[in-house]
Protein backbone atom coordinates (compact mmCIF):
# COMPACT_ATOMS: atom_id res chain seq x y z
CA UNK A 1 0.00 0.00 0.00
CA UNK A 2 1.36 3.25 -1.09
CA UNK A 3 0.71 6.80 0.49
CA UNK A 4 0.74 9.64 -2.12
CA UNK A 5 -0.40 13.45 -0.85
CA UNK A 6 -1.32 16.12 -2.96
CA UNK A 7 0.04 19.89 -1.55
CA UNK A 8 0.50 23.13 -3.04
CA UNK A 9 1.79 25.60 -0.31
CA UNK A 10 -0.55 28.17 -2.13
CA UNK A 11 -4.18 28.12 -1.64
CA UNK A 12 -6.37 27.92 -5.03
CA UNK A 13 -3.68 26.29 -7.27
CA UNK A 14 -5.70 23.04 -8.31
CA UNK A 15 -5.10 20.67 -5.94
CA UNK A 16 -8.08 19.49 -4.82
CA UNK A 17 -9.47 19.55 -8.55
CA UNK A 18 -6.74 17.87 -9.65
CA UNK A 19 -6.81 14.93 -6.21
CA UNK A 20 -10.02 14.16 -7.03
CA UNK A 21 -9.50 13.77 -10.39
CA UNK A 22 -7.08 11.33 -9.87
CA UNK A 23 -9.58 10.19 -7.17
CA UNK A 24 -12.26 9.12 -9.95
CA UNK A 25 -9.36 7.60 -12.24
CA UNK A 26 -7.57 5.36 -9.81
CA UNK A 27 -11.28 4.03 -9.17
CA UNK A 28 -11.88 0.74 -6.99
CA UNK A 29 -8.02 0.78 -6.06
CA UNK A 30 -7.77 3.92 -4.06
CA UNK A 31 -9.20 4.98 -0.57
CA UNK A 32 -9.22 8.84 -0.26
CA UNK A 33 -8.58 11.12 2.35
CA UNK A 34 -9.40 14.81 2.41
CA UNK A 35 -7.01 16.72 5.13
CA UNK A 36 -7.86 20.03 4.03
CA UNK A 37 -10.46 19.72 7.04
CA UNK A 38 -9.94 23.24 7.51
CA UNK A 39 -12.04 23.93 4.56
CA UNK A 40 -12.51 20.33 2.80
CA UNK A 41 -14.30 21.13 -0.83
CA UNK A 42 -13.18 17.55 -2.05
CA UNK A 43 -16.49 15.95 -1.59
CA UNK A 44 -18.28 18.70 -3.48
CA UNK A 45 -16.76 16.77 -6.43
CA UNK A 46 -17.02 12.82 -5.01
CA UNK A 47 -20.57 11.86 -4.07
CA UNK A 48 -20.35 10.79 -0.60
CA UNK A 49 -22.92 9.63 1.61
CA UNK A 50 -22.23 10.44 4.49
CA UNK A 51 -22.58 6.81 5.42
CA UNK A 52 -20.70 6.98 8.89
CA UNK A 53 -19.59 10.37 11.11
CA UNK A 54 -18.13 10.43 14.46
CA UNK A 55 -17.29 13.29 17.01
CA UNK A 56 -13.47 14.21 17.12
CA UNK A 57 -12.50 15.25 20.28
CA UNK A 58 -9.25 16.80 20.69
CA UNK A 59 -7.10 18.93 23.91
CA UNK A 60 -9.34 20.62 26.57
CA UNK A 61 -10.88 23.85 27.34
CA UNK A 62 -11.31 24.99 30.92
CA UNK A 63 -14.39 25.83 32.24
CA UNK A 64 -15.25 28.27 35.50
CA UNK A 65 -17.65 27.14 38.02
CA UNK A 66 -19.26 30.43 38.91
CA UNK A 67 -20.99 29.34 42.00
CA UNK A 68 -17.33 28.41 43.37
CA UNK A 69 -15.51 31.37 41.24
CA UNK A 70 -14.66 34.18 44.41
CA UNK A 71 -13.36 36.15 41.50
CA UNK A 72 -9.80 36.24 42.97
CA UNK A 73 -8.40 36.50 39.48
CA UNK A 74 -4.97 34.30 39.88
CA UNK A 75 -6.07 32.51 36.69
CA UNK A 76 -6.76 35.58 34.62
CA UNK A 77 -3.01 36.65 36.07
CA UNK A 78 -1.25 33.59 34.60
CA UNK A 79 -3.09 32.68 31.03
CA UNK A 80 -0.36 33.50 28.59
CA UNK A 81 -3.29 33.58 25.98
CA UNK A 82 -5.57 35.85 27.64
CA UNK A 83 -8.38 33.94 27.60
CA UNK A 84 -9.99 34.80 30.46
CA UNK A 85 -11.22 38.38 31.08
CA UNK A 86 -13.34 40.25 33.55
CA UNK A 87 -16.42 40.92 32.01
CA UNK A 88 -20.12 41.85 34.02
CA UNK A 89 -18.26 41.35 37.73
CA UNK A 90 -17.38 37.41 36.65
CA UNK A 91 -13.99 35.73 34.84
CA UNK A 92 -14.80 34.00 31.70
CA UNK A 93 -13.42 31.80 29.18
CA UNK A 94 -12.86 32.70 26.00
CA UNK A 95 -13.26 29.36 24.56
CA UNK A 96 -11.51 30.91 20.86
CA UNK A 97 -8.63 31.54 22.97
CA UNK A 98 -7.87 29.07 25.50
CA UNK A 99 -5.32 26.74 24.37
CA UNK A 100 -6.58 24.55 27.11
CA UNK A 101 -3.02 24.05 28.35
CA UNK A 102 -4.76 23.27 31.72
CA UNK A 103 -2.90 25.59 34.32
CA UNK A 104 -5.71 27.78 35.43
CA UNK A 105 -7.47 24.83 36.57
CA UNK A 106 -4.09 23.61 38.55
CA UNK A 107 -3.68 26.88 40.41
CA UNK A 108 -7.71 28.05 40.95
CA UNK A 109 -7.79 28.18 44.92
CA UNK A 110 -11.29 27.21 44.89
CA UNK A 111 -10.85 24.03 42.06
CA UNK A 112 -13.57 25.98 40.14
CA UNK A 113 -12.39 25.37 37.06
CA UNK A 114 -12.55 22.17 35.01
CA UNK A 115 -11.56 20.73 31.63
CA UNK A 116 -13.59 20.00 29.58
CA UNK A 117 -12.44 17.55 26.16
CA UNK A 118 -13.13 19.64 23.57
CA UNK A 119 -14.75 18.31 20.50
CA UNK A 120 -13.07 19.89 17.82
CA UNK A 121 -15.06 18.60 15.16
CA UNK A 122 -16.14 15.31 13.47
CA UNK A 123 -14.75 12.77 10.90
CA UNK A 124 -16.79 11.30 8.13
CA UNK A 125 -16.48 7.81 6.14
CA UNK A 126 -18.59 7.41 2.68
CA UNK A 127 -19.20 5.40 -0.02
CA UNK A 128 -18.25 7.53 -3.01
CA UNK A 129 -19.19 7.89 -6.71
CA UNK A 130 -15.79 5.38 -7.48
CA UNK A 131 -17.18 2.48 -5.91
CA UNK A 132 -14.84 2.61 -3.23
CA UNK A 133 -14.43 4.61 0.19
CA UNK A 134 -13.15 8.53 1.09
CA UNK A 135 -12.23 9.79 4.35
CA UNK A 136 -12.92 13.03 5.76
CA UNK A 137 -13.77 15.44 8.29
CA UNK A 138 -15.89 18.97 9.41
CA UNK A 139 -13.63 21.09 11.74
CA UNK A 140 -15.45 23.42 14.07
CA UNK A 141 -14.72 26.99 13.10
CA UNK A 142 -11.97 28.37 15.32
CA UNK A 143 -10.75 25.17 16.82
CA UNK A 144 -7.13 24.19 17.01
CA UNK A 145 -5.14 23.57 13.87
CA UNK A 146 -5.92 20.77 12.55
CA UNK A 147 -3.11 18.45 13.22
CA UNK A 148 -4.66 15.93 15.02
CA UNK A 149 -7.93 15.66 13.08
CA UNK A 150 -5.76 15.33 9.86
CA UNK A 151 -3.87 12.37 11.27
CA UNK A 152 -7.16 11.07 12.17
CA UNK A 153 -8.33 11.09 8.89
CA UNK A 154 -5.66 9.49 7.90
CA UNK A 155 -5.35 6.49 10.01
CA UNK A 156 -8.81 5.92 9.06
CA UNK A 157 -8.14 5.79 5.67
CA UNK A 158 -5.06 3.53 6.33
CA UNK A 159 -7.79 1.16 8.08
CA UNK A 160 -9.87 1.06 5.37
CA UNK A 161 -7.32 0.52 2.48
CA UNK A 162 -5.63 -2.58 4.91
CA UNK A 163 -9.25 -4.11 5.22
CA UNK A 164 -10.23 -3.94 2.08
CA UNK A 165 -6.83 -4.50 0.18
CA UNK A 166 -6.34 -0.88 -1.52
CA UNK A 167 -3.42 -0.46 -3.23
CA UNK A 168 -3.58 3.30 -2.46
CA UNK A 169 -4.09 6.44 -0.16
CA UNK A 170 -4.99 9.23 -2.08
CA UNK A 171 -4.66 12.26 0.61
CA UNK A 172 -5.52 15.84 -0.55
CA UNK A 173 -3.76 18.11 1.99
CA UNK A 174 -3.75 21.54 2.87
CA UNK A 175 -2.39 24.62 2.22
CA UNK A 176 0.37 26.50 3.87
CA UNK A 177 3.42 25.07 6.20
CA UNK A 178 1.88 24.49 9.54
CA UNK A 179 0.68 21.82 11.98
CA UNK A 180 -1.76 20.24 9.22
CA UNK A 181 0.52 20.23 6.73
CA UNK A 182 2.97 18.19 8.78
CA UNK A 183 0.49 16.05 9.73
CA UNK A 184 -0.86 15.23 6.36
CA UNK A 185 2.98 14.46 5.15
CA UNK A 186 3.95 12.42 8.38
CA UNK A 187 3.99 8.25 6.55
CA UNK A 188 3.51 9.78 2.96
CA UNK A 189 5.35 7.53 -0.01
CA UNK A 190 4.69 10.20 -2.33
CA UNK A 191 4.56 13.64 -2.33
CA UNK A 192 2.44 15.54 -5.33
CA UNK A 193 3.18 19.53 -5.47
CA UNK A 194 0.75 21.42 -7.66
CA UNK A 195 1.87 24.78 -7.98
CA UNK A 196 0.96 27.68 -10.79
CA UNK A 197 3.46 30.11 -13.13
CA UNK A 198 2.80 32.65 -10.77
CA UNK A 199 5.18 34.69 -8.15
CA UNK A 200 3.33 33.62 -5.35
CA UNK A 201 3.28 29.54 -6.49
CA UNK A 202 6.89 29.79 -6.78
CA UNK A 203 7.68 31.42 -3.56
CA UNK A 204 4.88 29.15 -1.76
CA UNK A 205 6.49 25.97 -3.48
CA UNK A 206 9.91 26.49 -2.55
CA UNK A 207 8.70 27.24 0.69
CA UNK A 208 6.32 23.97 0.80
CA UNK A 209 9.39 21.52 -0.34
CA UNK A 210 11.61 22.85 2.14
CA UNK A 211 9.11 20.82 4.38
CA UNK A 212 8.71 18.19 2.48
CA UNK A 213 12.74 17.78 2.04
CA UNK A 214 12.91 17.65 5.63
CA UNK A 215 10.36 14.18 5.87
CA UNK A 216 12.72 12.94 2.52
CA UNK A 217 9.80 11.80 0.66
CA UNK A 218 9.66 11.51 -3.13
CA UNK A 219 7.90 14.37 -4.97
CA UNK A 220 6.69 15.66 -8.03
CA UNK A 221 4.98 18.10 -9.59
CA UNK A 222 2.36 19.29 -11.71
CA UNK A 223 2.00 23.02 -13.24
CA UNK A 224 -1.65 24.12 -13.45
CA UNK A 225 -2.27 27.43 -15.75
CA UNK A 226 1.35 26.68 -17.03
CA UNK A 227 0.88 28.75 -19.84
CA UNK A 228 -0.32 31.70 -18.23
CA UNK A 229 3.46 33.23 -17.53
CA UNK A 230 5.86 31.66 -19.24
CA UNK A 231 9.16 32.55 -17.69
CA UNK A 232 7.45 31.72 -14.62
CA UNK A 233 6.86 27.92 -15.50
CA UNK A 234 10.34 27.96 -16.59
CA UNK A 235 11.56 29.56 -13.44
CA UNK A 236 9.52 26.09 -11.68
CA UNK A 237 11.24 23.58 -14.26
CA UNK A 238 14.26 24.86 -13.24
CA UNK A 239 13.62 24.76 -9.53
CA UNK A 240 12.08 21.11 -10.36
CA UNK A 241 15.42 20.09 -12.10
CA UNK A 242 17.83 21.80 -9.36
CA UNK A 243 15.81 19.90 -6.49
CA UNK A 244 15.48 16.66 -8.64
CA UNK A 245 11.82 16.77 -8.51
CA UNK A 246 10.09 14.92 -10.87
CA UNK A 247 8.03 16.84 -13.18
CA UNK A 248 4.80 15.03 -14.03
CA UNK A 249 2.63 17.30 -16.09
CA UNK A 250 1.98 20.77 -17.14
CA UNK A 251 -1.81 21.44 -17.42
CA UNK A 252 -3.10 24.76 -19.33
CA UNK A 253 -4.68 27.52 -18.30
CA UNK A 254 -8.68 26.29 -18.74
CA UNK A 255 -11.75 27.67 -17.51
CA UNK A 256 -13.77 24.10 -17.85
CA UNK A 257 -11.91 23.18 -14.81
CA UNK A 258 -14.69 25.88 -13.20
CA UNK A 259 -16.98 24.35 -15.55
CA UNK A 260 -16.85 21.07 -14.08
CA UNK A 261 -16.82 21.82 -10.79
CA UNK A 262 -19.58 23.84 -11.14
CA UNK A 263 -21.57 20.52 -12.23
CA UNK A 264 -20.04 18.96 -9.61
CA UNK A 265 -17.78 16.62 -11.36
CA UNK A 266 -14.35 16.35 -11.98
CA UNK A 267 -12.76 17.45 -15.50
CA UNK A 268 -12.29 14.00 -16.62
CA UNK A 269 -15.85 13.19 -16.34
CA UNK A 270 -17.20 16.24 -17.80
CA UNK A 271 -16.26 14.98 -21.71
CA UNK A 272 -13.12 15.02 -23.82
CA UNK A 273 -10.74 17.68 -23.12
CA UNK A 274 -6.92 18.25 -23.67
CA UNK A 275 -7.07 18.29 -19.41
CA UNK A 276 -8.02 14.91 -19.41
CA UNK A 277 -5.68 13.00 -21.67
CA UNK A 278 -3.01 14.79 -19.25
CA UNK A 279 -4.38 13.89 -16.45
CA UNK A 280 -4.35 10.32 -17.43
CA UNK A 281 -1.16 9.86 -18.49
CA UNK A 282 -0.10 11.96 -15.91
CA UNK A 283 -1.73 9.29 -13.25
CA UNK A 284 -0.47 6.40 -14.81
CA UNK A 285 3.05 7.81 -14.65
CA UNK A 286 2.49 8.70 -10.95
CA UNK A 287 1.33 4.36 -10.97
CA UNK A 288 4.88 3.23 -12.06
CA UNK A 289 6.51 5.57 -9.38
CA UNK B 1 -9.18 51.06 11.35
CA UNK B 2 -8.37 47.69 11.13
CA UNK B 3 -9.56 45.73 8.12
CA UNK B 4 -8.64 41.99 7.74
CA UNK B 5 -8.87 40.31 4.55
CA UNK B 6 -9.83 36.83 4.85
CA UNK B 7 -11.64 33.84 3.41
CA UNK B 8 -12.40 30.17 4.03
CA UNK B 9 -10.86 28.93 0.62
CA UNK B 10 -7.04 29.44 -0.12
CA UNK B 11 -6.30 31.26 -3.79
CA UNK B 12 -9.30 33.32 -4.02
CA UNK B 13 -7.42 36.82 -3.85
CA UNK B 14 -7.07 37.69 -0.31
CA UNK B 15 -3.30 39.10 -1.34
CA UNK B 16 -4.56 40.27 -4.99
CA UNK B 17 -7.12 42.01 -2.86
CA UNK B 18 -4.91 43.30 0.11
CA UNK B 19 -2.04 44.90 -1.81
CA UNK B 20 -4.42 46.43 -4.62
CA UNK B 21 -6.40 47.98 -1.77
CA UNK B 22 -3.77 48.93 0.47
CA UNK B 23 -1.73 50.60 -2.43
CA UNK B 24 -4.69 52.50 -3.72
CA UNK B 25 -5.43 53.42 -0.53
CA UNK B 26 -1.92 54.80 0.16
CA UNK B 27 -2.36 57.73 -2.34
CA UNK B 28 -4.27 59.65 -0.57
CA UNK B 29 -3.98 58.14 3.03
CA UNK B 30 -1.68 56.57 5.57
CA UNK B 31 -1.64 52.58 5.48
CA UNK B 32 -0.01 49.80 7.10
CA UNK B 33 -0.66 46.48 5.16
CA UNK B 34 0.55 43.75 7.36
CA UNK B 35 0.70 39.79 6.02
CA UNK B 36 -0.45 37.84 8.42
CA UNK B 37 -0.18 34.66 6.52
CA UNK B 38 3.05 33.63 8.06
CA UNK B 39 3.17 30.43 6.66
CA UNK B 40 2.88 30.94 3.18
CA UNK B 41 3.16 35.01 2.91
CA UNK B 42 2.91 36.96 -0.69
CA UNK B 43 1.85 40.29 0.05
CA UNK B 44 5.43 41.04 -0.44
CA UNK B 45 5.77 40.24 -3.83
CA UNK B 46 3.37 42.65 -4.98
CA UNK B 47 4.71 45.66 -2.95
CA UNK B 48 7.60 46.99 -4.11
CA UNK B 49 9.59 49.34 -0.86
CA UNK B 50 12.41 49.93 1.28
CA UNK B 51 13.20 47.85 4.19
CA UNK B 52 13.85 50.01 7.46
CA UNK B 53 13.80 47.40 9.83
CA UNK B 54 13.84 43.94 10.77
CA UNK B 55 13.84 41.66 13.56
CA UNK B 56 13.98 37.80 15.22
CA UNK B 57 10.62 36.57 16.41
CA UNK B 58 10.68 34.33 19.64
CA UNK B 59 8.08 32.14 21.16
CA UNK B 60 9.63 31.33 24.76
CA UNK B 61 9.82 27.47 25.53
CA UNK B 62 11.26 25.73 28.91
CA UNK B 63 14.50 25.03 29.17
CA UNK B 64 16.14 21.92 31.79
CA UNK B 65 18.66 22.85 34.02
CA UNK B 66 19.52 19.29 35.35
CA UNK B 67 21.49 20.66 38.26
CA UNK B 68 18.90 21.62 39.87
CA UNK B 69 16.17 19.35 38.62
CA UNK B 70 15.19 16.30 41.01
CA UNK B 71 13.48 14.64 38.85
CA UNK B 72 9.81 14.71 40.31
CA UNK B 73 7.74 14.62 37.50
CA UNK B 74 5.29 17.79 38.36
CA UNK B 75 6.26 18.94 35.14
CA UNK B 76 5.25 16.50 33.27
CA UNK B 77 2.15 15.85 34.77
CA UNK B 78 1.14 19.49 34.14
CA UNK B 79 2.30 19.45 30.57
CA UNK B 80 -1.30 19.31 28.40
CA UNK B 81 0.80 18.73 25.35
CA UNK B 82 2.60 15.92 26.25
CA UNK B 83 5.88 18.21 25.31
CA UNK B 84 8.22 17.12 28.15
CA UNK B 85 9.34 13.36 28.75
CA UNK B 86 11.38 11.86 30.71
CA UNK B 87 13.79 9.31 29.63
CA UNK B 88 15.83 7.53 32.44
CA UNK B 89 17.27 10.20 34.30
CA UNK B 90 16.86 13.17 31.85
CA UNK B 91 13.89 15.89 31.43
CA UNK B 92 13.07 16.40 27.42
CA UNK B 93 11.39 19.09 26.17
CA UNK B 94 9.82 19.17 22.33
CA UNK B 95 9.76 22.61 21.09
CA UNK B 96 7.06 22.18 18.53
CA UNK B 97 4.51 20.50 20.86
CA UNK B 98 5.08 23.71 23.69
CA UNK B 99 2.34 25.95 23.21
CA UNK B 100 4.23 28.19 25.92
CA UNK B 101 2.03 27.97 28.69
CA UNK B 102 4.38 28.22 31.55
CA UNK B 103 3.09 25.97 33.64
CA UNK B 104 5.64 23.53 33.82
CA UNK B 105 8.24 26.13 34.38
CA UNK B 106 5.94 28.10 37.31
CA UNK B 107 5.19 25.19 38.47
CA UNK B 108 8.59 23.67 39.00
CA UNK B 109 9.62 23.45 43.05
CA UNK B 110 13.10 23.81 42.33
CA UNK B 111 12.86 26.24 39.60
CA UNK B 112 14.73 23.60 36.99
CA UNK B 113 12.67 24.77 33.81
CA UNK B 114 13.27 28.49 33.11
CA UNK B 115 11.69 29.80 29.87
CA UNK B 116 14.11 30.38 26.82
CA UNK B 117 13.61 32.31 23.89
CA UNK B 118 13.80 29.72 20.81
CA UNK B 119 13.46 31.34 16.90
CA UNK B 120 10.30 30.82 15.47
CA UNK B 121 10.54 33.54 12.60
CA UNK B 122 11.03 36.99 11.36
CA UNK B 123 9.62 40.20 11.04
CA UNK B 124 10.35 43.06 8.36
CA UNK B 125 9.03 46.51 8.38
CA UNK B 126 8.90 48.03 4.86
CA UNK B 127 7.94 51.85 3.79
CA UNK B 128 7.02 53.32 0.30
CA UNK B 129 5.83 56.75 0.76
CA UNK B 130 2.58 56.20 2.46
CA UNK B 131 2.36 52.89 2.82
CA UNK B 132 4.07 50.89 5.67
CA UNK B 133 4.67 47.26 4.99
CA UNK B 134 4.63 44.71 7.75
CA UNK B 135 5.85 41.35 7.11
CA UNK B 136 6.10 37.87 8.98
CA UNK B 137 7.79 34.62 7.85
CA UNK B 138 7.08 31.22 9.89
CA UNK B 139 10.47 29.68 10.00
CA UNK B 140 9.93 26.34 8.12
CA UNK B 141 10.02 23.38 10.72
CA UNK B 142 7.67 25.62 12.96
CA UNK B 143 4.23 24.65 13.26
CA UNK B 144 2.34 26.99 15.19
CA UNK B 145 1.42 30.16 13.42
CA UNK B 146 -0.28 32.05 15.81
CA UNK B 147 2.10 33.13 18.16
CA UNK B 148 3.76 35.06 15.45
CA UNK B 149 0.70 36.45 14.04
CA UNK B 150 0.09 37.79 17.66
CA UNK B 151 3.39 38.99 17.68
CA UNK B 152 3.18 41.02 14.57
CA UNK B 153 -0.46 42.72 15.57
CA UNK B 154 1.58 43.95 19.01
CA UNK B 155 4.46 45.48 16.78
CA UNK B 156 1.36 46.93 14.20
CA UNK B 157 -0.07 48.71 17.60
CA UNK B 158 3.10 49.30 19.51
CA UNK B 159 4.41 51.54 15.81
CA UNK B 160 0.90 53.01 14.07
CA UNK B 161 -1.58 55.41 16.08
CA UNK B 162 -5.35 54.45 15.65
CA UNK B 163 -6.26 56.52 13.47
CA UNK B 164 -4.38 55.13 10.32
CA UNK B 165 -6.04 52.68 8.15
CA UNK B 166 -4.55 48.68 8.77
CA UNK B 167 -5.03 46.11 6.28
CA UNK B 168 -4.36 42.50 7.71
CA UNK B 169 -3.53 40.29 4.72
CA UNK B 170 -5.11 36.97 6.90
CA UNK B 171 -4.30 33.08 6.62
CA UNK B 172 -7.03 30.77 4.74
CA UNK B 173 -9.41 28.72 6.81
CA UNK B 174 -11.55 28.64 9.50
CA UNK B 175 -8.87 27.34 12.18
CA UNK B 176 -6.70 29.47 14.89
CA UNK B 177 -4.33 31.13 12.93
CA UNK B 178 -7.50 33.06 10.89
CA UNK B 179 -9.09 33.82 14.12
CA UNK B 180 -6.19 35.06 16.31
CA UNK B 181 -5.46 37.36 12.48
CA UNK B 182 -8.54 38.87 12.75
CA UNK B 183 -10.16 39.02 16.03
CA UNK B 184 -9.26 42.01 16.80
CA UNK B 185 -10.44 44.19 13.29
CA UNK B 186 -12.95 46.60 13.10
CA UNK B 187 -14.15 45.19 10.22
CA UNK B 188 -13.53 42.03 8.03
CA UNK B 189 -13.83 41.53 4.39
CA UNK B 190 -14.10 38.22 2.96
CA UNK B 191 -12.83 37.17 -0.58
CA UNK B 192 -14.85 34.58 -2.38
CA UNK B 193 -15.17 32.97 -5.84
CA UNK B 194 -18.01 32.11 -7.52
CA UNK B 195 -17.34 28.59 -7.44
CA UNK B 196 -19.23 25.83 -5.63
CA UNK B 197 -15.89 25.44 -3.63
CA UNK B 198 -15.82 29.02 -2.95
CA UNK B 199 -19.52 29.31 -1.64
CA UNK B 200 -18.67 25.97 0.38
CA UNK B 201 -15.78 27.98 2.22
CA UNK B 202 -17.68 31.10 2.01
CA UNK B 203 -19.97 29.78 4.08
CA UNK B 204 -17.68 28.01 6.58
CA UNK B 205 -15.76 31.63 6.48
CA UNK B 206 -19.19 33.92 7.75
CA UNK B 207 -19.45 31.13 10.00
CA UNK B 208 -16.34 32.43 12.14
CA UNK B 209 -16.94 35.66 12.19
CA UNK B 210 -20.15 35.59 13.07
CA UNK B 211 -18.68 33.32 16.01
CA UNK B 212 -16.35 36.43 15.99
CA UNK B 213 -18.82 38.89 16.04
CA UNK B 214 -17.17 40.89 13.95
CA UNK B 215 -18.74 42.99 11.38
CA UNK B 216 -18.21 41.65 7.89
CA UNK B 217 -19.16 42.29 3.89
CA UNK B 218 -17.94 40.08 0.83
CA UNK B 219 -15.66 40.94 -2.19
CA UNK B 220 -17.03 38.36 -4.98
CA UNK B 221 -13.16 37.48 -7.73
CA UNK B 222 -13.12 36.33 -10.50
CA UNK B 223 -16.71 37.60 -11.10
CA UNK B 224 -18.55 36.03 -14.59
CA UNK B 225 -16.64 32.67 -14.02
CA UNK B 226 -18.91 29.24 -11.89
CA UNK B 227 -22.09 30.44 -11.47
CA UNK B 228 -24.42 32.87 -9.46
CA UNK B 229 -25.23 31.06 -6.55
CA UNK B 230 -22.66 32.95 -4.30
CA UNK B 231 -24.66 36.11 -4.30
CA UNK B 232 -28.35 34.13 -4.05
CA UNK B 233 -26.21 33.51 -0.86
CA UNK B 234 -25.34 36.58 0.35
CA UNK B 235 -28.99 37.77 -0.40
CA UNK B 236 -30.39 35.22 1.72
CA UNK B 237 -28.77 35.62 4.40
CA UNK B 238 -28.15 40.10 4.16
CA UNK B 239 -24.60 40.39 3.73
CA UNK B 240 -23.68 43.10 1.53
CA UNK B 241 -21.48 42.43 -1.97
CA UNK B 242 -19.52 45.50 -1.71
CA UNK B 243 -17.28 44.69 -4.91
CA UNK B 244 -17.00 42.16 -7.83
CA UNK B 245 -13.42 41.89 -9.54
CA UNK B 246 -13.76 40.78 -12.67
CA UNK B 247 -12.71 36.94 -14.13
CA UNK B 248 -9.59 38.11 -16.94
CA UNK B 249 -6.92 36.22 -18.23
CA UNK B 250 -5.42 39.34 -18.38
CA UNK B 251 -5.72 39.64 -14.44
CA UNK B 252 -4.23 36.18 -13.84
CA UNK B 253 -1.20 37.30 -15.77
CA UNK B 254 -0.49 40.51 -14.19
CA UNK B 255 -0.55 38.63 -11.05
CA UNK B 256 1.36 36.30 -12.07
CA UNK B 257 4.28 38.78 -12.99
CA UNK B 258 3.71 39.96 -9.16
CA UNK B 259 1.99 43.45 -10.48
CA UNK B 260 -0.81 44.95 -9.23
CA UNK B 261 -4.18 45.72 -11.09
CA UNK B 262 -5.51 48.42 -10.43
CA UNK B 263 -3.27 51.06 -12.11
CA UNK B 264 -3.67 48.96 -15.80
CA UNK B 265 -7.23 47.57 -15.42
CA UNK B 266 -9.90 50.43 -14.63
CA UNK B 267 -12.56 48.03 -13.50
CA UNK B 268 -10.69 47.17 -10.47
CA UNK B 269 -9.77 50.73 -9.85
CA UNK B 270 -13.78 50.99 -10.03
CA UNK B 271 -14.05 48.27 -7.95
CA UNK B 272 -11.28 49.56 -5.29
CA UNK B 273 -13.27 53.08 -5.44
CA UNK B 274 -16.74 50.87 -4.34
CA UNK B 275 -15.10 49.47 -1.05
CA UNK B 276 -13.84 52.92 -0.53
CA UNK B 277 -17.25 54.39 -0.42
CA UNK B 278 -18.21 51.94 1.52
CA UNK B 279 -15.67 51.77 4.14
CA UNK B 280 -16.69 55.31 4.14
CA UNK B 281 -20.54 54.58 4.71
CA UNK B 282 -20.11 52.49 7.65
CA UNK B 283 -18.83 54.15 10.70
CA UNK B 284 -15.97 51.91 11.45
CA UNK B 285 -15.87 51.32 15.30
CA UNK B 286 -19.43 51.31 15.69
CA UNK B 287 -21.61 49.52 12.65
CA UNK B 288 -25.24 50.22 13.63
CA UNK B 289 -26.39 49.02 11.16
CA UNK B 290 -24.76 46.43 10.05
CA UNK B 291 -24.83 44.87 13.55
CA UNK B 292 -28.30 44.05 13.13
CA UNK B 293 -27.69 42.21 9.92
CA UNK B 294 -25.98 39.77 12.02
CA UNK B 295 -26.99 36.51 13.20
CA UNK B 296 -26.02 35.07 16.34
CA UNK B 297 -22.58 33.43 17.61
CA UNK B 298 -22.54 29.42 16.23
CA UNK B 299 -19.77 28.04 18.35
Amino acid sequence: MKEIVVISGKGGTGKTSVTASFAVLGGKNIVTADCDVDAADMHLLLDPDFEKAEDFYSGQIAVIDQDKCTNCGKCAEICRYNAIPFENDQYIVKHLDCEGCGYCARICPENAIENIDNNVGQWVESNIKTGTKMVHAKMKVGAENSGKLVAKVKREAKRIAEEENKQFILVDGSPGVGCPVVSSLSGANYVILVTEPTVSGLHDLKRVYELVEKFKIKAGCIINKADLNKDKADDILKFLKENNIDHIANLPYDEMFTAAMTAGKTIVEFGDSEIKGILEKSWNKILKI
Amino acid sequence: MKIAIASGKGGTGKTTLSTNLASFLAEKFKVVLSDLDVEEPNSGLFIQSDLIHWEDKYKMIPEWVQSKCDLCGICREVCNFNAITQILDEIMVFPELCHGCYACSELCPMDALPMKKKKMGELRHYVKGNLSFIESKLDIGEEQAVPLIAQTLDYIDKHFSEDIIKIYDSPPGTSCPVIEATKNADFIILVTEPTPFGLHDLKLAVETVRALKNDFAIVINRFGIGDNNVEKYCKSENIPIIAKIPNQRKIAELYSEGKLLYSEIPEVKRELEKILKFLNSVNIGSFQNLTELKGEGTL
